[in-house]
């Protein structure tokens, strides 16, 4: 286990991650594909945690990844449920038809 | 002890003011009259007892005084509730109540079919309350309360019958036209609170001579802001012309308001502050100047109307302005004097008058009256007792006594002169002949309109007791040179000095006479222009200078269309012109700019979740560039 990764390169790895998941919200149209693309950012955020953690020697970061896991988990249960009722009331995946709440 | 019970003469019309106003939909209308009309008459009984008292044991200190509590405690500003009773007050407060009482008996039965009968009695119940605040007041404050309370009251029943838009318009009329005296009095209070540091009216009363050198400026300004407000009250010249249109309300409240009781609280101010204008000899010559002029001006309208209650009410500005004159010839006896006993002819006359027109079909023409002599006896008798009052008939009539000891000042006292007692004498002369002529037109002559009905007891019984008193309550009074009876001045010298005489070469029975045959004078012109020569007015009306003397004195010496142009129509030229109130446009620019960022902010409120997002991620690099940076 001598063979180390530098923390730079981790978070390099975390930004990168974070980008494209960002990315993929943003230019993505069918929800699912958004919704995955945020669990790739919350991934990112929780890959930084533990790189910190582990930079640091304290046991907070991996705490914190405990804590992203479990909300992440919550989160996609409950946003899957929202998408399925979507899909049931639309039809329809796409992020652009649902505009019912402009100004 | 009778005197604790103080408090209860105000508060009796309040309370019966507040169930009137609270519950007076849900009564019957006796139990509504019950009430009205029993808690004043409740009250006259505790200030007669009061009055008794006050006769048999004279306070020590010569007043009754009777504190609540203390309404306001602002540094060394301690207003209190606190009444007073002294012979002034008492001599006022018995006129409020007991005339009060015998006008809501009345009401009862003048108002009988009236569908807002407990709001009339509810604010009747008001005005007897805040009148007597008025005058029981110890304090400035507490009288200017029961001043406005007065001129609430009084544009509440001027507007009573509200649906005809042309009784508005004169209730407005009068509260305006008060409301510019008031302004002025109030800040006579301001200056008074500034110079003495109290509003206490014995305190003010017994510091002025001290603090003030005869004729300083600051105290004759004080006397003229007072006079101000009194003025606007009274309906004295050059606020006089509201009192005419007041008449658009019930009869009872033209008899009661403005004959009887408010349109005397500008007499009951300047005897109240008397001190301060004996301080200051200017302030009291207008005094009596305008209370000259204006017993003129009035005196020359009334001969000109044909409305009988215009007749009286124009008649109420000349009686009044009789008072001024007295008060300003420093006869503060005789004014009051003659303020009571006009509160009691003046009150019968109109109460007689309101049933007249009341069984006329509500006809307020006296020429279309004609020939009640015989069909309503009653009220002819009692109207010719009140008429021979105002007239002043000599020795039979109260209102003789109480007027001849005016003329006699005009004419003695230090302050008189030739000029005043020729105007009061005039007064007289012209008195004498309108009330002839309202008497002639209404009662002799041919019958005009039908009577539809007598009216009741209700309003007979009242009429009757002020007949007895119109001509009795002279008595207490009699001149210098026979009976020198001076009950009613001894009473009252206590709190208001003796006169100052001057001029007393001649000897008063030559006064005495010219006096009465300037009312016989009248009554006779009257006589002939009415009665006897019918022929003589139809020859004036041939003449255009005479028809345009008619229009001249008819609309009140033109004073409505002098205001009109002088104030009215600039006012609402300008309020034509300000229509968009300046002022708001910084308002409605506010409005403007925040409406037009709201239209052009809701288009980012697209609904589209990708725009979101990307809002979210700007806003995050925004912030973090600007934290790295800094």
């Amino acid at each position: 286990m001598n063979a180390t990764i530098s923390t730079e390169m981790v978070m390099l790895l975390a930004a990168l991650l974070f980008v494209l998941g960002i990315t993929g919200v943003i230019i993505r149209k069918n929800i699912i594909f958004m919704l995955l693309s945020v669990e790739i950012m919350l991934n990112a955020s929780g890959l930084a945690f533990i790189v910190a953690g582990a930079k640091w020697a304290q046991p907070d970061g991996q705490i914190m990844f405990i804590f992203i896991l479990a909300m992440a988990a919550a989160e996609v249960s409950i946003g899957l449920a929202l998408i399925l009722q979507i899909y049931h009331q639309h039809k329809s995946m796409d992020i652009d038809k649902l505009k019912e709440m402009n100004g | 002890m009778i005197n604790n019970l103080l408090w209860l003469i105000p508060a009796l019309p309040l309370m019966g003011f507040l169930v009137l106003s609270l519950a007076g939909k849900s009564l019957s209308k006796s139990a509504i009259a019950f009430i009205g009309a029993g808690s004043i008459c409740l009250s006259a009984i505790i200030t007669i007892l009061i009055g008794i008292n006050f006769l048999n044991h004279p306070p020590a200190e010569g007043f009754i005084s009777q504190t609540l509590w203390t309404w306001i405690e602002v540094g060394n500003f301690k207003p209190e509730i606190t009444f007073l009773i002294d012979p002034l007050s008492l001599v006022f407060v018995f006129v409020i109540t007991f005339i009060g009482a015998l006008i809501h008996i009345y009401s009862a039965g003048f108002m009988a079919g009236d569908k807002d009968y407990s709001r009339f009695f509810a604010c009747m119940n008001l005005f007897v309350f805040s009148m007597l605040v008025l005058v029981l007041a110890n304090n400035l404050l507490l009288l200017y309360l029961g001043w406005e309370g007065v001129g609430l009251c009084s544009y509440l029943l001027i507007g009573f019958w509200y649906e005809n838009p042309q009784n508005g318009y004169a209730a407005r009329k009068a509260f305006i036209m008060t409301r510019i005296g008031d302004t002025a009095m109030a800040i006579g209070l301001f200056m008074i609170f500034s110079q003495f540091g109290s509003l206490l009216i014995p305190e003010i009363l017994a510091k002025a001579p001290q603090l003030f050198q005869q004729g300083d400026s600051i105290i004759t300004i004080i006397a003229l802001l007072l006079l101000a407000g009194g003025l606007g009250k009274s309906a004295q010249l050059p606020l006089q012309n509201w009192l005419p249109d007041a008449m658009a309300g019930p009869s009872p409240v033209s008899a009661l308001i403005h004959a009887a009781t408010m349109v005397t609280a500008g007499v009951y101010l300047i005897a109240r502050m008397h001190v301060i204008f004996e301080l200051s000899p200017i302030a009291q010559m207008i005094v009596a100047i305008i209370g000259a002029a204006t017993l003129l001006i009035a005196g020359f309208s009334a001969i000109t109307q044909y409305d009988i209650k215009r007749v009286l009410a124009y008649s109420t500005i000349s009686q009044i302005g009789y008072m001024f004159l007295a008060l300003g010839l420093g006869a503060w006896t005789s004014a009051i004097f003659h303020f009571m006993i006009h509160a009691f002819f003046k009150a019968l006359l109109f109460l007689a008058a309101g049933a007249i027109i009341e069984s006329l079909h509500h006809e307020h023409n006296m020429f279309k009256m004609g020939g009640l002599k015989n069909k309503m006896p009653l009220i002819f008798w009692t109207f010719l007792i009140g008429s021979a009052s105002l007239a002043a008939l000599p020795l039979v009539s109260a209102g003789f006594y109480s007027k001849d000891a005016i003329l006699w000042y005009a004419w003695s006292s230090e302050k008189g002169n030739v000029f005043l007692w020729t105007i009061a004498l005039l007064g007289a002369f012209i008195t004498a002949a309108y009330t002839c002529r309202m008497m002639i037109v209404t009662f002799w002559g041919s019958s005009k309109t039908e009577i539809s009905h007598l009216p009741g007891k209700l309003m007979t019984i009242p009429l009757l007791v002020l007949a007895f008193f119109s001509v009795l309550a002279g008595f207490i009074e009699l001149p210098h040179n026979f009976g020198h009876l001076t009950l009613f001045s001894d009473f009252l010298n206590p709190v208001l000095p003796e006169t100052r005489m001057g001029n007393e070469s001649q000897p008063e029975w030559i006064f005495q006479l010219l006096a009465a045959a300037a009312t016989f004078g009248g009554i006779y012109i009257s006589y002939l222009f009415y009665f006897k020569k019918p022929a003589l007015i139809a020859n004036l009306k041939q003449s255009s200078w005479a028809i345009g003397l008619y229009q001249f004195l008819f609309s009140g010496w033109g004073f409505d269309l002098l205001y009109n142009a002088l104030f009215v129509i600039p006012i609402t030229y300008i309020s034509n012109i300000n229509k968009n109130d300046v002022v708001d446009q910084l308002y409605k620019g506010i409005s403007f700019i925040s409406f037009k960022l709201n239209k052009s902010l809701s288009y980012t409120q697209s609904g589209s979740l990708r725009w979101y997002a990307m809002g979210l991620l700007l806003g995050a690099i925004i912030i973090l560039t600007i934290q790295i940076l800094l």
